[in-house]
């Protein structure tokens, strides 16, 4: 915070007046507090941000933000953001969604805004369970959760938020927690800073209908040795003092190892830059099968950048189009217009 | 021979002819259906066209099913339908005979492409025998021309292969009909040869094109060719247009007159695909266009669009309507503007993707859950198009609300001359985004109000991201009026229901006036909107010249409708409503204004023609003749 000029606003200035309307205690508060806090820190203007949302607990977010705003329509953010970021590649996007939101009703939507880069921000707050209609499971439930539309527990096999989206091929994957908030920041500022689409999952407490869903995980005392956190061109290591590891074993599985066992040669490099997406795709698969079974199972799993590649974002290539058109056709001509199917005199 | 040729230069003056072209649908009919369009247009006939064709890309070759036809009426005179029955068919094979010879008037003209009437062919599509022998089409004149082997014959010398060569017999068919109408030739070839890259097809269709015109005229199967004159046109400069192309021409100038970059999300739809096909080659107006994951999407993102200052459009048919319901849903509630376009066909479901029907009136209308009303504007025919898109995105603008702009599959791909519009005549529909506060509190704050209304239009104010200060959020939970914060209080939420039904009332006072066509006198009054303006033209036109009084008044604005239309059908002891549909513009003017108006429906996947509404002018009208007749009025389809 050196440097003056970044800092132009202040928290207060990304805040709206209105009344946050969550349940006391959810973990959307503190995602609130990680963005509203960055914003000053990225050097953006709030006349030149939009926050998009669809429906959902999550997706009364942009109510809470003094920049542009639009609570759309379940599951069709992505959609909507598109056409925000498409009109105007000189505007930040950020949409803001839930699981039932993105990977239910809007499934479609999000892997096609992630295919085509858009240049959207998007952050998925990742409950496992519907809030808004009070309680029932959600594309990413566990296998056998009981709500109150699963009586029996939920057969359904539920998605991997990682997995889809890098199955999508997005540029930029990341995953983080609503319980840290500089690790929030982090992730959000390496999102922002990179151009298309960013995807980030946020594990995220509903205390009312999911309460203590990544407690294993997340929880402070399973921390040091239930999350992995990736930094890119560093040996995968975690726990305490990095005795354990992560390797590709010769099945082309990656796995959880040692170190003093294995040797820390062995231990995989995080390559956030690799083009080919499934080598991160296998680390997205780290820890999800326990996960999905059931929320007593989980094992470790990883934080951090999962894939952060460069490639050309849609609205800037739509705009290289219309600029390439104008050079070529000449900019747009009305009378040109209305005579180029050919046309004929009658005097 | 000589005199045989010079007597067959002096070609017969006609008014008027309508001809059809039928084959299969890989046989290029409406390419070459088209071509003899374009030729007459640039002769400076009149004219209308109707392309049929079966939903199948390559139905299978030589069934009914798969027969694709261009029926196109050329004119001396101002007309407007592409006409009921044809005078000449061109079949090129049995199944287009078949499918299309109901459609050939007595006496008509029957071209024949003797080759494909083999028994192969014939049984196909069940024949027993051929046609062409049996006398069953002694009530035409036939004319039968081997055209297959003629055009394999002609272009046997470039080295084409017989296969290949056969598909340009089409061309051999165009130039015989191109010789029979004495079509300038030049035109043709011109085109042909930027039209075909690859040099042995574009040689071939030459070739082909070439003797189907010379045997025309070498041959004595025709006794003389057939002129139509220009017709009396106003002078200008003039272009041959379909509805589609001018829809998207007029959501191009609706962008230039908005001073608006035009935004356009779409996903393939018959017959809508060609505006995206058409706007995507506007790039250079700046028009952005994005072929969307769904309907779903591409209607979000045109709305997305508009919230960051776009001009907003999404273009669909029936189907994609009903996807799109609910994201017109949150344009309502946002109040944003946004043009859905819908390019209506047969229904419900997939329906007939390629035939023509206007039966979304409803869903336009109704189709949205709660009380969602938005203005309906309707175009009426090909080069009406353009303007209507013009006056939907006029309505959008200034009232910031989505707007349904109704076309149909007769008039997308319907063609007809269209004397270009002197571009500065067309209207300014700028509109002005909010760029300062334009509320101070109780606390002496400025601020921005998001839903402080224009008193005059309702409309709220539009101010788009990238402005200072004017921060603001929209959603689709409801506005408190004024502020636009979320208000879920009963007195609020009936105020702004009723704003918004005030709002999309109030443009009635901003659009013109119903207007009388023919006599305000007539005891009967035909009331229509969209395509069956042609029909009904013809229709008035020639029941009036028989001295009957008619008054006929065509809606271009369904939603709200002109101030005056009730009063006016309330003087008409009689009130009709052609539409293709079973009555919903009729349902409508019932309901609103009590008048017992009478529908004529007709839902073939066909527009009416003229004689079928001119029936019923007069099945209507002989309630009111002195020898009143025992005529019902009567429906096309027997639906009362
Ligand atoms: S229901 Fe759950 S997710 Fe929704 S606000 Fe309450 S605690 Fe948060």
């Amino acid at each position: 915070m050196t440097d003056t000029a970044v800092s132009l606003t202040t928290k207060k200035d990304w805040t709206s007046d209105q009344e946050v309307r969550w349940c006391p205690g959810c973990g959307d508060y503190g995602i609130l507090l990680a963005v509203q806090m960055l914003m000053p820190e990225l050097g953006v203007k709030p006349e030149n941000t939009v926050f998009v949302s669809g429906i959902g607990c999550s997706s009364r977010f942009p109510y809470y933000m003094n920049t542009y705003g639009m609570h759309g329509i379940h599951g069709r953010a992505p959609a909507i953001a598109t056409g925000v970021a498409v009109a105007r590649p000189d505007l930040d996007v950020w949409v803001v969604t839930g699981d039932g939101d993105a990977l239910s009703i809007g499934g479609n939507h999000l892997i096609h805004a992630l295919r085509r880069n858009v240049n959207l921000t998007i952050l998925l707050f990742n409950n496992r369970i519907y809030g808004l209609t009070k309680g029932q499971y959600s594309p990413t439930s566990e296998l056998g959760k009981v709500t109150k539309s699963t009586p029996m527990g939920s057969i359904d096999h539920p998605f991997n938020p990682l997995a889809l989206a890098l199955g999508a091929e997005a540029s930029f994957v990341a995953r983080t927690h609503d319980l840290d908030r500089k690790h929030m920041m982090e992730t959000f500022r390496a999102a922002h800073a990179h151009r298309g689409s960013s995807f980030i999952e946020i594990l995220q407490n509903c205390n009312v209908f999911n309460d203590g869903a990544f407690d294993e995980v997340t929880g402070r005392k399973n921390r040091e040795e239930m999350m992995i956190d990736l930094h890119h061109g560093e040996p995968i290591r975690f726990g305490e003092n990095g005795h354990a590891g992560v390797v590709m074993g010769e099945d082309g599985q990656l796995r959880i190892v040692e170190v003093a066992e294995i040797g820390i040669d062995a231990i995989l490099k995080h390559d956030a830059h690799r083009n080919d997406p499934s080598l991160a795709f296998a680390l997205a698969r780290l820890g999800a099968d326990d996960s999905a079974t059931s929320s007593s199972t989980w094992t470790p799993i990883p934080f951090g950048v999962f894939r952060d590649v460069v490639r050309a974002d849609y609205g800037s290539m739509v705009g290289a189009q219309l600029a390439e058109a104008s050079t070529k056709k000449g900019p747009g001509d009305l009378r040109k217009l209305l005579q180029s199917a050919g046309t004929w005199q009658v005097s | 021979m000589t005199d045989t040729v010079e007597r067959k230069s002096a070609p017969e003056t006609i008014s008027r002819v309508v001809v059809r072209f039928a084959g299969d649908s890989g046989d290029g009919m409406q390419l070459t259906g088209d071509r003899f369009t374009t030729a007459s247009a640039m002769f400076g006939n009149d004219l209308s066209t109707l392309p049929d064709f079966p939903a199948e890309i390559r139905a299978p070759a030589g069934t009914v099913n798969g027969v694709s036809s261009f029926q196109v009426h050329i004119s001396d005179h101002d007309i407007t339908t592409p006409g009921d029955a044809s005078s000449v068919l061109v079949a090129m094979n049995p199944a287009a005979l078949m499918a299309d010879i109901g459609r050939l008037e007595q006496g008509g003209l029957l071209i024949v492409n003797r080759d494909s009437f083999v028994e192969r062919d014939l049984l196909k599509v069940g024949y027993e025998s051929n046609p062409l022998d049996d006398g069953s089409l002694a009530n035409y004149r036939v004319v039968e021309v081997p055209m297959t082997s003629l055009t394999i014959e002609a272009t046997a010398s470039l080295g084409v292969k017989p296969r290949t060569a056969e598909r340009s017999k089409n061309f051999f068919a165009l130039g015989m009909i191109s010789w029979l109408f004495s079509r300038p030739r030049e035109s043709t070839l011109d085109w042909i040869k930027s039209r075909f890259t690859d040099e042995l097809v574009r040689n071939a269709n030459t070739a082909a094109f070439n003797a189907g015109f010379h045997f025309g005229e070498t041959t004595e199967l025709f006794d003389h060719p057939y002129q139509v004159e220009p017709a009396h046109m106003p002078p200008g400069e003039y272009t041959n247009i379909t509805g589609n192309t001018a829809l998207a021409w007029g959501l191009v100038a609706a962008g230039q007159l908005a001073k608006l970059p035009v935004f356009l999300g779409s996903y393939p739809i018959t017959p809508a695909s060609d505006i995206l096909h058409e706007l995507s080659k506007s790039k250079n107006f700046g028009v952005r266009t994005v072929q969307a994951e769904d309907e779903i999407a591409a209607a979000g993102m045109a709305l997305g669009a508009a919230f960051a200052g776009h001009l907003g459009v999404t273009a669909t048919s029936g189907p994609g309507l009903a996807l799109k319901s609910e994201t017109l849903s949150l344009a309502v509630s946002l109040e944003l503007p946004m043009l859905l376009i819908d390019i209506q066909r047969g229904g419900p479901s997939t329906g007939l993707p390629t035939k023509t029907e206007a039966a979304d009136l409803n869903i336009a209308m109704f189709g949205r859950h709660a009380e969602a009303p938005l203005p309906i504007v309707a175009a009426y025919g090909p080069s009406h198009c353009f303007h209507a898109a013009i006056e939907a995105a006029r309505i959008a603008l200034k009232y910031r609300t989505p707007v349904i702009l109704l076309s149909d599959g007769y008039i997308a791909n319907g063609s007809e001359p269209w004397l270009l519009p002197d571009v500065d005549s067309l209207p300014d529909i700028s509109v002005n985004f909010q760029t300062e506060f334009n509320h101070v509190t109780a606390d002496g704050t400025d601020v921005y109000w998001p839903y402080l209304r224009d008193p005059e239009t309702l409309a709220r104010p539009w101010a788009i991201p990238g402005t200072p200060g004017l921060m603001h959020r929209v959603g689709g939970l409801e506005k408190q009026d004024g502020t636009g914060d979320i208000d879920y209080t009963p007195a609020n939420h009936e105020k702004m229901v009723l704003l918004r039904a005030a709002k999309i009332a109030g443009i009635a006072s901003d659009i013109p006036l119903a207007e009388i066509v023919g006599d305000a006198d007539a005891d009967v009054c035909i009331l229509g909107w969209g395509s069956t303006w042609a029909a009904i033209d013809a229709a008035v036109q020639r029941t009036r010249r028989r001295g009957h009084k008619i008054a006929w008044i065509h809606l271009v604005h369904l939603s709200p409708l002109p101030l005056n239309l009730g009063e006016l059908l309330r003087t008409f002891k009689k009130v009709i409503v052609p539409e293709l549909n079973l009555g919903q513009l009729c349902r409508i003017v019932r309901a609103e204004y009590l008048v017992d108006a009478q529908v004529v429906s007709k839902v073939q996947g066909l527009p009416f023609t003229s004689i079928e509404l001119e029936d019923a002018l007069g099945a209507a009208l002989s309630v009111f003749d002195e020898n009143k007749s025992e005529i019902e009025p009567k429906t096309i389809n027997g639906v009362a």
